[in-house]
C-alpha cells in the first residue's frame, strides 16, 4: 500500500515537473514542400537542443493566408507567439502597435543576447524602424537574379559565358535567340518585385516618396520615373516581338524555365532549390542586369521573403522561449545550412562567412551572386527596401497595369501613371486607417 | 371558398416559426447588420482602432472607375454562366429524358461534376488551358489559335465562365430532368397525335410546363454566379488580366481577405446585397408572371 502511494506521488511529481518545464511556443509559417520540411527540421533541432521550451510549428497556407490567419487569430485573442509575415505585409504589421511586440523589445525583456549589427545591412534595414530598432526577425530573404539556360544559348550560337550584365546586352542576346527560332527567350516571375521595385533600388531611384515609405505613411508612388518607364517600355516592346513571354503574376514562369523552354529567367535567388533539382540542362546564375546609361547603377537590390513577428499578449515565460528560438534561428550554423539548402540569403555576416569557409560557393558557382549583389554597396534611401501599406493590393494594381503593357493595350508611361494614381488611393486609405 | 387554416392564439405559431427566424437572424441579419455597420468605418486589420468615415467608403468605391466597370463585368459573367449552364443542362436533360436504355448511367455521369468544389474545378480548367503546358491550349495551337488567357481578357472571361458553368450543369440537369419527367405523358402524346412535331411540342407544351423549374433555376443560378464563383476566379485568373474577370464578389473577397481593407469590403458587400435583393425582387415581379404552376 505504502509503495503504491509513493509510486503515485512520484508519478504525479514527474508529470507536474514536465508540464511546468515545457513552455509551448506557437509558430505559424507559410512553407510547404521542401521548405516546409526544412522548417520542421529547424524546429526539431531546437526542441531537441534544450528542454525548457517546445516550439510547435503549424502551416497556415500561403503568405497572404498566413497573415490573415494571424490577424483573425489576434482578433479572437488566440494569436500565436510567432507569425511569419511576407515583406509586403511589413507596413501592416509595423502599424499594428498593440498587436505586435518588436523583436528588440522581446530580446531586451528576456535578457537575451542580441546584436542587431550581426545581421546583413540590406536584410536588416527592411525590418528596422527609423530609429534603428529591429522590429521583426528576418527569416527567409531572397533577391532577384538572372537565371540562364546555357544550353539554349549555345543552341542559338551564343557563347555560354556571354556578358549579360546590362539590359542592352540582354536585348541583343534576345534578338539572336528569337532569330534562331527560340520560342521563349525571356520570362519572369514576380514582375512588380523584380522589374519595378528592384529595378528602382538597383538604379538608385525612388519607388515611392518618403524613402520608399520608410519615413512616413504620407508616401506616394514614384514608379513612373524615366528609368522605370524606359525599362517597362523596352520590356513591352520585347513582349510584342515575342522575345519576352509573360507567364503570370507569381512564379508561373518557373515551370517553363525549369522545363528548358526559356533561355533567360528573372527570378528570386531562392529559385535555386527548384531549378537545381529539376533542370536537365546547364544553368547559370548571373547578377540582375542594369541599364548602363543610368547613373549610380548598379546600386544594390532589395529583398523579398518573410520575417518573423512576435505577437502581443503572451506570458513572459513564452517570450523568453521566443527569444531563445529566434536566437537559435539566427545562429551561424542554422543560417548557413538554410542558405545552402534553399538559396535564400544568409541573414547574418557570420552565416555568410561560415558558408564561404565550408567551400559551398566554390562547389556551387553562382550561389554567392545574390549575396554580393545585395551587399556590395551600402544601401541608400532608395535601396533600403519598400514599406507601403496595402502593398499586396498595390502590387495587384501594378500587375494589372503591366499586363496592359505586355498585351499592347497601354504605353509604359500610361500604365505606370495609372498605377501611380490608383496605388496612391490605396496608400491614402492605409494612412487614414492608421492615423 | 378557400379553406384557411389559422392557428389559435399567438404563441404556437410564433414558436413554430422561431427556429427559422433564429437561423435567419444568426446567419443573415446579424452578419448583414455587421456589414452595414462596418461599412461606415475604415478599421485597421487587427481591430485595434476604427475611423468613422460615414459614407466615405461608398464614395471611394463609386468614384473608382474600375469598381464601376466591375458591375458590367459581373452582369456579363452572370448572364453567360446562367445561360450556358441552364442551356446545356436543358439540352442534356431533353436528350436524357428521351433515352430508354442506359439512362441511369448517363444521368450518373452527368451528375458527377456537381461533386467537384468550385476551386478544384478552377484548378482543373486552369491546367487544361495553361498557356504553356495545357492540353487544350496545345490542340488550339495545332489549329493555329494562340490561346493566352493570361493576357487576353476575353479569353480569360470565357475560361472562367466555362469553369463556373461546368459544375453547375449537373445541378441544373437534375432539376430539368425531374421537371421533364413530371410532365404528363398523355399531354405530349395527345399533341403528337394531333401532328405536332418535336419542336412544336417542346415550344408549346414542354417549355411552358417546365417554367416553374426554369424560374427556380434562374434565381438559384444567378445567385450562384454572383456569390459562389469566386473560388473559380481566384484559382484561374485572380480577377485579371486588368480586372477583366473581377466580378463584384471577387473584389469583396480580394479587398477584405487579401488586402485587409475591411471597410471597403464591407461597403461592397452592402452594395452587393442591394443589387442581388433588387434583382430577386425584379425576377419575382416580372419573370414569375410568365410562370405557369
Amino acid at each position: 500500500m505504502k509503495l503504491r502511494i509513493s509510486a503515485l506521488a512520484l508519478t504525479a511529481a514527474l508529470a507536474g515537473q514536465s508540464a511546468a518545464a515545457q513552455t509551448e511556443i506557437e509558430f505559424w509559417h507559410a512553407f510547404t514542400g521542401r521548405l516546409g520540411e526544412l522548417v520542421a527540421e529547424q524546429v526539431e533541432t531546437f526542441n531537441a537542443s534544450q528542454s525548457e521550451y517546445t516550439v510547435t510549428a503549424s502551416h497556415k497556407g500561403n503568405y497572404s493566408e498566413t497573415l490573415n490567419a494571424g490577424i483573425a487569430a489576434f482578433r479572437a485573442g488566440e494569436q500565436p507567439d510567432i507569425l511569419m509575415v511576407f515583406e509586403v505585409g511589413t507596413a501592416t504589421m509595423m502599424a499594428a502597435k498593440g498587436a505586435v511586440k518588436p523583436v528588440y523589445e522581446v530580446m531586451a525583456d528576456a535578457g537575451a543576447a542580441f546584436d542587431p549589427d550581426a545581421y546583413i545591412g540590406a536584410v536588416k534595414g527592411y525590418y528596422t524602424d527609423t530609429e534603428g530598432n529591429m522590429l521583426s526577425l528576418p527569416f527567409n530573404s531572397s533577391t532577384p537574379v538572372l537565371w540562364v539556360n546555357e544550353d539554349a544559348l549555345e543552341a542559338a550560337g551564343i557563347a555560354r559565358d556571354v556578358d549579360l550584365s546590362t539590359w542592352e546586352q540582354v536585348g541583343e542576346v534576345l534578338t539572336t535567340l528569337k532569330d534562331s527560332g527560340n520560342d521563349c527567350p525571356l520570362t519572369t516571375a514576380w514582375q512588380s518585385w523584380i522589374h519595378l521595385e528592384n529595378l528602382s533600388a538597383y538604379h538608385d531611384v525612388p519607388f515611392a516618396t518618403q524613402e520608399n515609405g520608410f519615413a512616413g505613411l504620407d508616401t506616394e508612388l514614384a514608379l513612373n520615373g524615366p528609368v522605370q518607364v524606359k525599362h517597362i517600355e523596352t520590356m513591352g516592346q520585347w513582349a510584342q516581338d515575342g522575345k519576352f513571354i509573360y507567364a503570370g503574376r507569381r512564379n508561373e514562369g518557373g515551370a517553363n524555365f525549369r522545363a528548358g523552354e526559356c533561355a533567360l529567367f528573372t527570378e528570386s535567388s531562392a529559385g535555386y532549390a527548384g531549378i537545381s533539382s529539376e533542370a536537365e540542362f546547364d544553368f547559370a546564375v548571373r547578377p540582375l542586369p542594369y541599364w548602363s546609361d543610368a547613373e549610380g547603377a548598379p546600386q544594390n537590390t532589395i529583398i523579398g521573403g518573410a520575417s518573423l513577428w512576435v505577437m502581443e499578449g503572451q506570458s513572459d515565460e513564452e517570450y523568453k522561449g521566443v527569444a531563445a528560438f529566434l536566437n537559435f534561428l539566427s545562429s551561424p550554423e542554422i543560417q548557413a545550412k538554410w542558405h545552402q539548402d534553399t538559396g535564400y540569403l544568409p541573414i547574418t555576416e557570420a552565416a555568410a562567412e561560415l558558408t564561404r569557409e565550408q567551400g559551398f560557393y566554390d562547389e556551387n558557382p553562382g550561389t554567392d551572386i545574390a549575396v554580393i549583389q545585395m551587399t556590395s554597396k551600402a544601401p541608400t534611401a532608395n535601396s533600403k527596401g519598400i514599406r507601403l501599406g496595402n502593398f499586396d493590393q498595390v502590387r495587384g494594381i501594378i500587375d494589372e497595369e503591366l499586363e496592359a503593357v505586355w498585351s499592347g493595350d497601354k504605353s509604359a508611361q500610361e500604365a505606370l501613371d495609372s498605377a501611380k494614381t490608383r496605388g496612391d488611393q490605396l496608400l491614402r486609405r492605409f494612412e487614414q486607417a492608421n492615423r | 371558398m378557400e379553406k384557411r387554416v389559422i392557428f389559435k392564439g399567438v404563441w404556437l405559431p410564433l414558436l413554430l416559426i422561431a427556429p427559422q427566424m433564429l437561423i435567419t437572424a444568426v446567419f443573415f441579419f446579424y452578419p448583414a447588420g455587421q456589414a452595414v455597420w462596418q461599412s461606415l468605418f475604415i478599421p485597421d486589420p487587427f481591430g485595434l482602432s476604427m475611423q468613422y468615415v460615414g459614407l466615405g467608403n461608398f464614395e471611394y468605391l463609386l468614384s473608382d472607375p474600375y469598381y464601376r466597370a466591375s458591375f458590367l463585368t459581373t452582369a456579363i459573367f452572370s448572364t453567360l454562366v446562367t445561360l450556358v449552364s441552364m442551356g446545356l443542362a436543358l439540352y442534356l436533360a431533353v436528350l436524357a429524358d428521351r433515352l430508354i436504355k442506359g439512362s441511369g448511367t448517363y444521368r450518373t455521369l452527368l451528375i458527377w461534376p456537381y461533386a467537384v468544389a468550385p476551386a478544384v474545378a478552377g484548378v482543373l480548367w486552369m491546367f487544361m488551358f495553361n498557356t504553356r503546358v495545357g492540353v487544350i491550349t496545345w490542340y488550339l495551337g495545332q489549329l493555329g489559335y494562340d490561346w493566352n488567357h493570361v493576357l487576353n481578357g476575353t479569353e480569360a472571361m470565357g475560361l472562367v465562365v466555362i469553369a463556373s458553368a461546368w459544375g453547375r450543369i449537373s445541378y441544373n440537369f437534375l432539376f430539368f430532368l425531374a421537371g421533364l419527367q413530371s410532365i404528363p405523358r398523355s399531354v405530349i402524346e395527345a399533341a403528337a397525335i394531333d401532328g405536332a412535331g418535336f419542336w412544336t411540342r417542346f415550344r408549346t407544351i414542354v417549355f411552358p410546363l417546365l417554367s416553374p423549374t426554369t424560374f427556380f433555376l434562374l434565381v438559384v443560378n444567378i445567385v450562384y454566379a454572383f456569390f459562389e464563383t469566386f473560388g473559380v476566379i481566384h484559382t484561374i485568373t485572380a480577377g485579371g488580366p486588368q480586372q477583366s474577370t473581377t466580378i463584384l464578389v471577387y473584389k469583396v473577397y480580394a479587398d477584405g481577405f487579401v488586402g485587409q481593407d475591411l471597410g471597403s469590403s464591407a461597403a461592397q458587400s452592402v452594395i452587393l446585397l442591394l443589387v442581388v435583393g433588387a434583382l430577386t425582387v425584379l425576377q419575382f415581379k416580372y419573370v414569375e408572371r410568365k410562370v405557369h404552376y
